[in-house]
């Protein structure tokens, strides 16, 4: 196992910068997620610590030695690729016995750590298949113990539940989490799934558009998102954004927007360089913050009902602001909801967050 | 499904019309279902009186024939290795590598091969030839069905390696292999279909063929098949038509096998871009 | 984390490809070699021999002397330009083979069974395409002996027939070889672009048809209205692919050998003649010229379609 670094690195195809400037660190046994929408870099800055793509500029470590040039054979990392990538040609225990046979291993002794492995991954039992005789999860399982089945300073994933539908995912995911938290490998794993990069990442680098927008725990990322990109990205549904005229009275932060009612927020230094720059805010609350409350109370958002939807446990009650500019509730209850065409949604003050006019978080105090 | 009684008519004659075109296909082909079959074959249609394996026993006597067949066999093996062997690594460098000017490479081979045919280059491939000491053998037809039939091989295997993803050599580099393990380990055995077709393609067109040897060769012990047929039965005379039906047949009988063969592997869509 | 320099153990990689340069160059070699040697070089070679009156055999076979235009100009004088046996004469005789075995012939026919076997039952559809196809892949002295023999003035299967319905027989290649080749043409190619066809009419979704099924469209209405207009590349696709061939085929010389009287002497026969019957090279390499041109005009158009097709 080994850690992994990037100094100031930069991709380009041509006129498009898929990666720009980006440095990052991650430690030795760490579960680093790059989750991101699609074309952020994320898969490219994959495939530069994999070898499969040189940086324009800026310098990759592996295990503290520079590998930035080095041959993806010469950097001992393992892959799981989107589609797998198993050989057709060969059957199971062949797949998976590849990395040990290019590493001149005799037939007995890599085909029998091929079997331990694939043991462990309930697929021992298939081992003279052929990769078109198997389902999509058995696939999936038989491409994580090809990289699995030899010791790697660092294992590389790439959106490898993709392909699987939602049951099968699910199950994958427990599966991965329990296998990190059982060998303690370095990790970098790719996706643009939310759920999963919260799931297993002990640490999460959110992309956008060639940068990391922030890289912090799946808790810090959740309570505290730097921006309303990453706030509206991570979380199902997305943290409710409503753009706000802000103004200082009486010391306090007041807040205007249509149909918003809201006590005064306490001011801070950090507020009071937002507003120097300008009025214009965001207030962002997740749904799950929000509760339906009687007309007339005081800090919430009052507007015509859009859609309600029982889920079962929860029902998710949305609200319609004008200009498509809606606003979702997470009620957690299994009776139905019985609503009335205007709807009044609640939330506390320790659950508001703020973003200036640029889209970045404003501390809140004592952060 | 019930069908009314005009749609029904109307498929009806839409069978009868496929039918009958298809008859008409079949009648210039009829006879050779039956002459070489048929011990006093001559050009008529007629059914074998009596039915003999006799003529085929007569080929094969004939020294010159088999000969000729053999010829036929060298000229195409050799052929269908070189464009086999060469359109595989260059389809794979066009596919695989980032070499500057591939794309203008690749339109320029097309725009060539469509170009230079056998008919309008005849000349100046005899010439060639004939200035490399090359006239009059199996090389000479070799050589030139392999740079006549490269472009198009290697533009159909550049598509299927294309189609091929990437990810395969790559996950094999990742997990510790050279460059040239992935290509003998992973790329070729994957890509080994594409090879069989242009494989077949080229056999075919070389076996086939008339003109390029007809220019090419002049000793009888060189002649392919191909060459030996049209001089039975265009120089002879009368020509002995139970030995030539019999040849014939036997001549076809590689291109029906592959296609055959073709067809029952890939399925008889392919075959629509086996043939140029 | 490191100033100082790793040992260079390992090879490093200045930008990573799944083959590097070297490695693809190195690929590239043989098949480049190949295909210069006996593609380019002759494509230039013959526009050189074509200003030269070199000859197989003789004085000017070793040292070609340089004529300038008199190749041409032989070809395109106006005095004989249109006579039998001339060069005119082929040319005016392969446009109308072209127009009237590719264009009408194999290009229709093929249209026509494409459509057909989409709707008629699978047997009669094998049925036919085996037919169709066989002839088009059976090696082409085979099938010109085939026709040899079909045509036989005394005892062929065609005067079998036409003696049978009450017709009168014929001598059709000392008659009528100009329609004999069109149809010989016709029959042999027809296989290709009914198998286009038939390739572009499986990829258009079946919900169409069922849509104007349901919609109460006829068979023809079908055809016309959601068939045709949605193959129309594969039709242009065809017509050029067919052209070519057809303009530069050598088969029917196997039929005819380009007679009677040089009545089906079509160019790629008439090049034949000029190189290898009369050994006047300068002039047969003037003839390749002139075809290589004109297949060039064609292969640009292919070309230029193609590229507009990848680009969309």
């Amino acid at each position: 196992m080994a850690s992994v670094e990037f100094k100031n690195v930069t991709k380009s195809f041509g006129e498009f910068r898929a990666v720009s400037d980006v440095s990052f660190d991650i430690g030795d046994g760490e579960f680093v997620c790059l989750l991101g929408p699609s074309g952020c870099g994320k898969t490219t800055s994959l495939r530069m610590m994999a070898g499969l793509e040189t940086p324009t500029a800026g310098q990759i470590f592996i295990g503290g030695d520079e590998v930035t040039h080095l041959h993806p054979k010469d950097r001992n990392i393992a892959m799981v690729f989107q589609d797998y990538a198993l050989y057709p040609h060969m059957n199971l225990a062949d797949n998976i016995a590849y990395p040990l046979k290019v590493r001149g291993e005799p037939v007995a002794q890599r085909h029998g750590r091929a079997k331990e492995v694939a043991d462990v991954l309930k697929i021992g039992h298939l081992m003279d298949r052929l990769p078109s005789q198997i389902s999509g999860g058995q696939q999936q399982r038989t491409s994580l113990a090809r990289a699995l089945v030899y010791p790697a300073k660092v294992y590389l994933f790439d959106e490898p539940l993709s392909n699987l539908d939602a049951k099968l995912r699910l199950e994958a995911r427990g599966f991965l989490n329990h296998l990190q938290r059982d060998m303690g490998m370095t990790a970098v794993y790719v996706t643009h799934d939310q759920a999963e990069a919260m799931a297993l990442a002990t640490r999460i680098a959110v992309m956008d558009q060639g940068h990391i927008v922030q890289f912090a725990s799946p808790i810090e990322i959740y309570r505290r998102p730097s921006t309303t990109f990453v706030a509206n990205f991570v979380g199902n549904p997305p943290m409710n954004l409503v753009e706000v005229e802000g103004a200082q009275i009486d010391g306090k932060l007041a807040l205007k927007a249509e149909g918003l009612t809201i006590d005064g927020l306490a001011m801070t230094d950090a507020i009071g360089k937002a507003l120097a720059t300008s009025g214009k805010l965001t207030l962002g609350v997740r749904p799950e913050h929000l509760g339906i409350a009687e007309v007339g109370a005081i800090n919430t958002i009052t507007a015509p009902l859009f859609a309600n939807e029982n889920m079962g446990p929860e029902s998710l009650v949305t609200v319609d602001r004008g200009d498509s500019a809606r606003v979702t509730a997470r009620i957690f209850t299994d009776d139905h909801l019985d609503l009335s065409k205007v709807v009044t949604l609640s939330f506390s003050h320790e659950h508001v967050h703020l973003f200036d006019s640029a889209g970045m978080r404003i501390p809140a105090l004592g952060e | 499904m019930k069908l009314t009684i005009p749609a029904f008519v109307g498929r009806i004659a839409f069978s009868a019309l496929a039918a009958l075109i298809g008859a008409i296909f079949a009648l210039p082909l009829l006879w050779f279902l039956f002459a070489p079959f048929n011990a006093r074959a001559e050009l008529g249609l007629a059914l074998p009186d009596p039915w003999t394996l006799n003529n085929f026993v007569t080929v094969f006597g004939n020294s010159y024939a088999v000969q000729a067949l053999w010829n036929s066999f060298i000229q195409a093996v050799g052929g269908v290795i070189l464009v086999g062997a060469a359109a595989t690594l260059a389809a794979y460098a066009l596919s695989r590598s980032s070499i500057p000017g591939k794309g203008a490479v690749t339109y320029i081979l097309l725009l060539f091969s469509s170009v230079v045919s056998g008919s309008a280059a005849m000349v100046p491939i005899f010439l060639i030839v004939s200035a490399a000491g090359l006239m009059d053998t199996h090389l000479a037809v070799i050589l030139t069905f392999a740079g006549g039939l490269l472009p198009t091989a290697m533009f159909i295997l550049r598509d299927f390696i294309d189609s091929i993803p990437k990810s395969y050599e790559e996950s094999a580099m990742v997990a510790g292999a050279s460059p040239v393990q992935a290509f003998f380990d992973v790329a070729l055995p994957v890509i080994r279909p594409g090879i069989v077709v242009i494989v077949v393609w080229s056999f075919v067109n070389i076996w086939g063929s008339f003109l390029i040897p007809f220019i090419l060769l002049r000793s009888d012990s060189n002649m392919p098949a191909s060459v030996a047929i049209y001089s039975f039965y265009s120089e002879a005379g009368t020509p002995i038509v139970t030995l030539l039906a019999a040849y014939s047949l036997i001549y076809s009988l590689p291109v029906i096998a592959l296609y055959l063969f073709v067809s029952w592997k890939f399925g008889f869509r392919f075959f629509g871009g086996i043939k140029a | 984390m490191t100033t100082e320099p790793i040992e260079a153990k390992p090879k490093k990689v200045r930008n990573f490809a799944l083959l590097s340069n070297r490695a693809g160059a190195a690929f590239l070699t043989p098949a480049g070699l190949l295909v210069s040697v006996f593609v380019i070089v002759p494509f230039f070679w013959v526009i050189f021999v074509s200003f030269t009156n070199r000859t197989l055999l003789g004085r000017t076979a070793l040292n070609p002397e340089f004529v300038g235009l008199a190749n041409y100009l032989s070809l395109f004088d106006p005095a004989t330009f249109f006579q039998r046996g001339q060069f005119g004469f082929s040319l005016i005789l392969t446009t109308q083979f072209v127009l009237a075995s590719a264009l009408l012939g194999q290009a229709l026919l093929g249209l026509l069974l494409a459509w057909l076997i989409q709707t008629v039952p699978p047997w009669v559809k094998r049925i036919t395409e085996t037919f169709v196809i066989a002839a088009w892949i059976l090696p082409e002295v085979v099938i010109g002996f085939a026709w040899f023999a079909f045509l036989d003035r005394d005892s062929g299967t065609l005067n079998m027939l036409l003696e049978g319905f009450g017709l009168p027989p014929g001598d059709f290649l000392l008659d009528q070889p100009f329609w004999v080749i069109v149809v010989f043409n016709t029959w042999r190619g027809a296989a290709f672009s009914m198998m286009l066809f038939n390739s572009a009419f499986s990829s258009i979704p079946p919900s169409y048809f069922q849509a104007a099924d349901v919609a109460g469209a006829s068979s023809w209405q079908k055809f016309r209205d959601i068939g045709l207009p949605l193959i129309r590349g594969h039709i242009v696709t065809d017509l050029i692919l067919i052209t070519m061939w057809t303009f530069n085929t050598f088969t029917p010389f196997l039929l005819t050998n380009g007679g009677p009287s040089y009545r089906t002497e079509l160019v790629s026969i008439y090049n034949y003649r000029v190189a290898f019957q009369d050994f006047q090279f300068g002039k047969g390499a003037a003839v390749g010229v002139i075809m290589m041109l004109i297949n060039l005009a064609f292969a640009l158009i292919y070309l230029s379609i193609g590229r507009k097709k990848k680009v969309r």
